[in-house]
């Protein structure tokens, strides 16, 4: 074997032990030669170590006492709609629910939100469903789809600002061709957050949703969900989240989701 | 099946969740509905064949079913797809030396693979028969996610297409 044919796959099977014993030789000799993947062996076996070290500890922890059971016996009955899968169950519903709601449009959810009456207190929806919903129902609407125009951009920020307790601004995203066409307040899962609308030269519309809502979630990077026609980035800053929605395919979506967040990071 | 087995392999089952799905209780919730799934498919297991393996599968299958459930339906980005916008804030440096925050930045495919090659010291077709995908695969998801992971940690988080050289 000539120092060409050692592959990434012969350096990790070296890292794991999964290489044979005529094979450890020519890596070796490979990575006395080479120091840039020497230097990424090593590392690689540190991730390893750092893993094992993170994670052993699980090994000692007492079990659960319901695990122990569980494993020590089969359930009496293997009930899908038994006790432990309640809340599974009633979130699954819950989803199906928003699903209706989206295809049914606005009087859909209003006719939902009624029908389930206390579960959407219990459970809050994640960011990128809410800005999804609001996404599918404010964009296709012709006549107003916002609440104040991109023309009183000022009056706007003032009044989003205001409501929502903390500055927020549309980022601007003419550069990357798209325009603002104005906002709006919408109800979160405790208080108000705000909608911002885009389009294109092609009419084609993109809606940023910004809460202020996220006391316990660290911060993510980007997320990607999908909500039936429509793509949604997310991230999680602060008390901030974000979430980009548009039925435009998921590269052009990333594009615009970069240019959006490094305004936000160097406002 | 046999249920003191069963009981051996839990501590194993807990710590890949616990590594795979970050969160102590989700974590344990998995390997709860992973038991309970495999009580109710104790038929198909054949008696001599390896329980690990086919728990650890078991497990697998439930967290796709998971991660596809509605309004969850997240899915993990692929470096090739698009640029993945780079987060490098400050507050994320802070938390570099968490290893956990690290590992749930990487996609849960290449997330699953390094950990039953890391942690759980699988053979890769081990790796492959378990999660249900060729050997190549495995390989290109291990590579990736020790890349990423390697980035992350060195606090240069992947940004642009991250091209690995075969």
């Amino acid at each position: 074997m000539s120092e060409q044919a050692i592959t990434e796959a012969d350096l990790h099977a070296y890292v794991d032990g999964q290489l044979p014993e005529t094979g450890r030789a020519e890596v070796e000799d490979y990575l006395a030669a080479q120091p840039e993947a020497a230097a990424r062996v090593r590392a690689f076996r540190a991730q390893r170590d750092a893993l094992r070290q993170h994670y052993d500890p699980v090994l000692d922890e007492e079990i659960p006492a319901s695990l122990r059971r569980l494993a020590a016996k089969p359930p009496v009955a293997v009930d899908a709609k038994k006790q432990p899968f309640l809340s599974r169950w009633s979130l699954q519903r819950f989803a199906a629910g928003v699903v209706i709601a989206v295809i049914g449009g606005a009087a859909g959810w209003l006719g939902h939100a009624r029908y389930q009456g206390g579960e959407q207190m219990v459970h809050m929806s994640p960011l990128p469903r809410q800005a999804a919903v609001a996404h599918v129902v404010y964009s296709p609407d012709i006549r107003r789809p916002v609440e104040v125009t991109a023309d009183q951009e000022d009056q706007l920020v003032k009044w989003l600002s205001k409501r929502l307790g903390t500055p927020v601004t549309p980022p601007k995203l003419g550069a990357i061709g798209y325009e603002l066409i104005g906002g709006r307040l919408l109800p979160g899962n405790s208080g108000p957050v705000a909608q911002f609308m885009y389009h294109d030269a092609s009419g084609q519309r993109l809606t940023l949703y910004v809460t202020t809502e996220n006391t316990t979630n660290r911060d993510t990077g980007f997320r990607f969900a999908k909500e039936g026609p429509v793509n949604v980035f997310y991230w999680v800053d602060g008390k901030f989240g974000y979430a980009l929605s548009a039925g435009i395919d998921k590269g052009e979506l990333a594009r615009v989701a970069t240019a959006v967040y490094d305004q936000l990071e160097h406002k | 099946m046999d249920s003191s087995a069963l009981l051996t392999e839990l501590p194993r089952l807990r710590r890949y969740a616990r590594a795979l799905v970050g969160d102590r209780a989700a974590a344990d919730d998995l390997v709860q509905d992973t038991l309970e799934r495999a009580w109710s498919r104790v038929a198909q297991w054949r008696q001599g064949s390896d329980l690990r393996a086919w728990l650890f599968s078991i497990m697998h299958n439930l967290r796709v079913d998971q991660l596809r459930r509605p309004g969850l339906n997240t899915l993990p980005m692929e470096d090739e797809d698009c640029a993945v916008p780079a987060r490098a804030t400050q507050s994320d440096r802070l938390e570099l030396g968490d290893l956990g925050s690290a590992l749930a930045r990487l996609p849960e495919e290449q997330r699953a693979v390094l950990l039953l090659v890391a942690i759980e010291e699988m053979r890769y077709d081990e790796v492959a028969a378990t999660l249900g995908i060729p050997v190549g695969t495995v390989m290109s998801r291990l590579s990736r996610g020790r890349e990423r992971l390697r980035l992350i940690l060195d606090g240069r988080p992947p940004s642009t297409n991250l091209r690995v050289v075969r």
